[in-house]
């Protein structure tokens, strides 16, 4: 019987895992050094806040591993020897493999501030790092204020975090707007604005300098670049993007650039080793997208793949339409196909923008400037329904169709205020238009006659 | 663990202690409740009404002016922060002395009403005496212990109520589901009720008297709505008592499934119900301690439907025991029952059966077929013997045992005692009869579902987590599969809590109401097709 052996217990390792069991009887061995059973990472700000509790992060009970036959073993990997196909465990054990993935997820970016490894000084990312954060800031006492570096998601979540212990909070973001290289500037601008509101000291436009030792190890202070102002804290947290985790497999001649090398089938250079997730990184993106994605609907596609090709039915990683979700603060936000910021935008896209007068809620849709082809859409406070831009994107729909049908879109919870008729009124004025809005049809969502 | 508490003091850590404001509310609802306690031990207030008044307006403005102070100045938004840091809210020990509060209020309430004050001649005493002017107010009599319950009851509703609406402010849907269960609370279980007692022996009902009839309180939750006093206080009022004899009926086989199939049961669990309305306001604090393991789900399955087939004899041994052997005299007679309720429970299961077998387990169908033999065993072995006791035990028994096992044990000191230990639906989820017939055709045959959205879910957990009914959302959610869940009661707030908006309550086409997808949507197109294949 075959042994396929899954290095990390994210959500790659753990797609991979499940529908390799689906499809075959091979042996399963996922091995982690983070925690024994699977969690959501993407829920571990939640623990913090006091919502849930860590057992309420974890997707299947306990019981679920040994009856899918799926071998838990908590361990780090310090080496992997392709010739002989054994991983070193803890530096000692060994462990044979036949097939091996490699779904080690990604760890925090440290650009080489000074001062960066004093204690109270740290990233975002692991049940350790969570662990960390409740003993650095258990409470607004011991942690006066903390200093965040780096405006993306995991920042403004810690941000979120700290904030609901009522711990000042300074967060520093390098772009003159909040994570403007990814969302056009009018949502951009109205993130900032919700960051103010929640009496998060925001400093657009600002770097850090270095970060000042109390003498005995701990964080005292940071220094700004650009004012050279000095501000007292007692927490950093380090948030500037994430970078794949593979330092332990510098010698193994696993090929590596920022992340372990992939063709298409998710496959290294090496036979039988394959990596997925935020750890793989492909020889070119896939359309649109960058050659490492460190999304969690991207990890989970990897992992469906990748059990087909080990499971006998070889097939490409063939990432459907682009969508993704977050949500700032109290803001939602979902993405489907392709809405460029300022920076990345190409030259053929068009954007409309409608915003709310006095709510935050506001809607940027991207479409071809000449053919009107739909390209993508953001949405921040009002839900949109995945499966109907999946399809209208596969149709290859035009804008002004979108626009008539956005009500069959809409995924708010019932009774909620739609807001199409206004978001039609305004691009009907922007582009000279006169569309009207269709009404929202049960059978054209649900495609029944 | 991260988060657990260090610290051995009673008052929490830090971040969950109170502001002055929510200290000061606090006094002031525990200075009504003193009020009450103390006319528990008779302690004699002068002017009875104004202290109720008193006693009454402290508790809503203690409970009013805490939540406001909770809430205001935040953003409108989900509102969970420490949720899990607060002995009362994470089975901690406030948790436990308040649960072992409630139970003992409860014990008094239904076993030990002399306790409260109820005299069976002569003036009430105590707690219920201090109700007495409101009573006589509304409905012209004292006070009982059950006028004192609906009054605490409702109170309870209405500002917990405002509490939900201050916390939920941005969700349209959660804010007009909790006005209409603070008014059908107020108007239909509490006001209406009364006004019509003052109607007992008027001219409107020629002369007869009607029972006391919350008419949104339907079979088989109102699991004495067809005995013998009621049905005759029905017929002895004229029109008006037969039209609302013909309305209990009517809800029970019209009303029920019509809305059922049409909105799902939450229509009226988590719309119209008083036990629903409690849950939903005063237990909201309490959602997260519902067990969602599959263990749960499989005991929840049992004890629910075993409470249902336990309603149904009960119920059909007490209408038996009040029929007449003649037909000359009334068409409906005992033999004419007890074979119609057979054919009619025979019906349901031949119809399930055929059209919907393949939507139940193994253990269901078990279940299913086991109990229907039994109770067709029991009406069967009656013909056979002859004139005894139908279902072997006499109706009195039967209906003695539901009515403290059922009625006052799992529905007031499980249901309601235990919310800050099973959570708030604990007698919704294993033991209303009535949840467990409208779950039943929710599963099978309505338009009702929570429909994921797509491949958005990030298995995060906080819509399982926060589901009052141990549903386990995220295990569906993550599947990319909709949830129809006959336990469902449609309180919306995992869809509420998802970060990613992946929930939504809807009703929709009955065909692909449940799909479950091997690969989720935005994944290759073909793979999807291969794999999806059923």
């Amino acid at each position: 019987m075959e042994t396929v052996v899954i290095i990390g217990n994210g959500i790659s390792g753990v797609t991979a895992a499940r529908h390799i069991r689906k499809l075959s009887d091979k042996r399963i061995i996922i091995i982690s050094a983070e925690t024994d059973y699977f969690f959501s990472r993407t829920a571990l700000m939640y623990i913090y806040m006091g919502h849930m509790k860590f057992e309420h992060t974890q997707p299947y009970e306990n019981w679920f591993w040994k009856k899918n036959r799926i071998e838990l073993v908590n361990a780090y990997v310090t080496k992997v020897d392709v010739s002989t196909k054994t991983l070193i465990l803890d530096g000692s054990r060994e462990l044979l493999y036949d097939k091996l993935i490699l779904a080690t997820g990604s760890k925090p970016n440290k650009f080489g501030w000074p001062g960066q490894d004093l204690h109270g000084v740290q990233g975002l990312y692991s049940k350790q790092d969570l662990d960390l954060l409740e003993v650095n800031a258990p409470n607004k006492e011991t942690c006066k204020r903390a200093v965040i570096v780096g405006g993306g998601l995991i920042g403004i979540e810690m941000a979120e975090m700290l904030r609901s212990r009522d711990i000042p909070v300074t967060f520093l973001v390098r772009e003159n707007s909040f994570w403007n290289g990814v969302l056009p500037d009018g949502e951009s601008q109205m993130i900032n604005e919700h960051i103010l509101e929640h009496h998060i000291d925001l400093r657009l436009g600002t770097n850090l300098k270095e970060i000042i030792s109390d003498g005995i190890g701990k964080v005292k202070s940071v220094v700004i670049q650009e004012t050279g102002e000095v501000l007292e804290c007692n927490v950093v947290g380090l948030t500037a993007g994430v970078a794949p985790n593979i330092d332990f497999l510098k010698d193994s001649g696993i090929s590596l650039g920022r992340g372990i090398k992939v063709n298409r089938h998710l496959e290294t250079n090496i036979p039988d080793i394959y990596a997925i997730g935020d750890c793989a990184e492909q020889h070119e993106g896939i359309g649109n997208r960058r050659p490492i994605e460190a999304v969690w609907y991207t990890g989970r596609m990897m992992g469906e793949t990748v059990a087909q090709t080990i499971c006998g039915n070889r097939i490409e990683y063939k990432p459907g339409h682009w969508f993704n979700s977050a949500k700032f603060l109290d803001i939602e936000y979902q993405t489907y196909g392709w809405v460029f910021g300022a920076r990345g935008k190409k030259d053929h896209e068009e954007q409309f923008h409608w915003r709310h007068a006095k709510e935050k809620v506001c809607v940027t849709i991207a479409f071809h400037k000449e053919s009107g082809l739909f390209l993508g859409i953001n949405t921040f406070g009002i839900r949109m329904r995945h499966e109907i831009f999946d399809r209208w994107l596969t149709e290859g729909r035009d804008v002004d169709f979108v626009m008539k049908h956005l009500v069959d879109a809409n995924f708010d919870p019932e009774f909620y205020k739609q807001f199409e008729k206004e978001i039609i009124n305004k691009y009907n004025s922007d582009y000279g238009k006169s569309i009207h809005p269709k009404k929202k049809s049960i059978k054209r969502i649900f495609q029944f006659n | 663990m991260s988060t657990y508490d260090r610290s051995m003091a009673l008052t929490g850590q830090p971040p969950v202690t109170l502001s002055k404001n929510q200290k000061l509310a606090t006094l002031i609802g525990m200075f009504g409740l003193a009020i009450i306690l103390l006319a528990a031990f008779n302690v004699e207030f002068p002017n009875r009404a104004i202290w109720l008044i008193t006693a009454l307006t402290s508790i809503f403005t203690g409970i009013v002016w805490f939540s406001w102070d909770l809430y205001r100045g935040k953003y409108p938004g989900i509102k969970n922060d420490k949720v899990w840091f607060r002995s009362i809210s994470n089975l901690g020990l406030g948790g436990w002395l308040l649960g072992i509060a409630i139970t003992g209020f409860y014990i008094v309430l239904y076993f030990y009403p002399e306790y409260l004050g109820l005299a069976s001649k002569g003036e009430n005493t105590g707690i219920i005496a201090l109700f007495d002017p409101l009573s006589k107010i509304l409905s012209g009599n004292p006070a009982s212990q059950w006028f004192v319950y609906g009054t605490l009851y409702t109170v309870g509703i209405l500002a917990f109520g405002i509490k939900f609406l201050l916390k939920y402010r941005h969700n349209r849907y959660e804010r007009i589901r909790t006005v209409s269960v603070m008014f059908f609370q107020t108007a239909f279980a509490f006001l209406i009720p009364e006004f019509m007692a003052r109607l007992n022996g008027s001219s409107v009902l020629q002369g007869g008297s009607l029972p006391f009839l919350d008419l949104k309180n339907i079979w088989p939750l109102n699991y004495y709505n067809f005995e013998s006093y009621r049905i005759k206080g029905f017929l002895s009022s004229g029109d008006i008592g037969f039209a609302m004899l013909i309305f209990a009926v009517a809800s029970v086989f019209i009303i029920t499934p019509f809305l059922t199939y049409k909105f799902g049961k939450r229509w009226y669990c988590s719309w119209v119900c008083g036990c629903g309305g409690l849950a939903e306001t005063v237990g909201d604090s309490f959602r997260q301690l519902s067990d969602k393991s599959v263990r749960a789900w499989k005991i929840e399955r049992w004890v629910v439907h075993s409470v249902i087939v336990f309603v149904t004899l009960m119920t059909t041994a007490v209408i038996y025991s009040y029929l007449g052997k003649d037909t000359s005299k009334y068409w409906l007679t005992k033999s004419t029952f007890l074979i119609g309720v057979g054919v009619l429970l025979t019906t349901v299961f031949a119809l399930v059966m055929i059209f919907k077998r393949d939507e139940f387990k193994k253990d269901a169908k078990y279940g299913a077929v086991g109990y229907l033999v039994i109770i067709l065993a029991l009406i069967g072995f009656h013909f056979y013997s002859g004139d005894g006791h139908v279902f072997l035990f006499k109706s009195g028994t039967l209906r003695k045992t539901y009515s403290f096992l059922i009625g006052s044990i799992f529905s007031g000191v499980i249901g309601t005692g235990f919310y800050p230990i099973l959570g708030n639906r604990g007698w919704c989820r294993f033991g209303c009869p009535m949840a467990g017939m409208m779950g039943f055709q929710q599963r099978l045959f309505s338009k009702f579902r929570i429909t994921t959205n797509g491949g958005q879910c990030i298995s995060c957990g906080n819509c399982s987590t926060y589901c009052e009914m141990g549903i386990d959302v995220r295990a569906y959610a993550q599947k990319g599969e909709n949830i129809v869940r006959s336990s469902c009661v449609g309180c919306g707030i995992c869809s509420a809590v998802c970060p990613r908006g992946v929930l939504k309550l809807e009703n929709g086409p009955l065909k692909g109401r449940i799909d479950s997808n091997q690969v989720l949507l935005g994944n290759d197109v073909d793979l999807m097709k291969l794999v999806n294949q059923k």
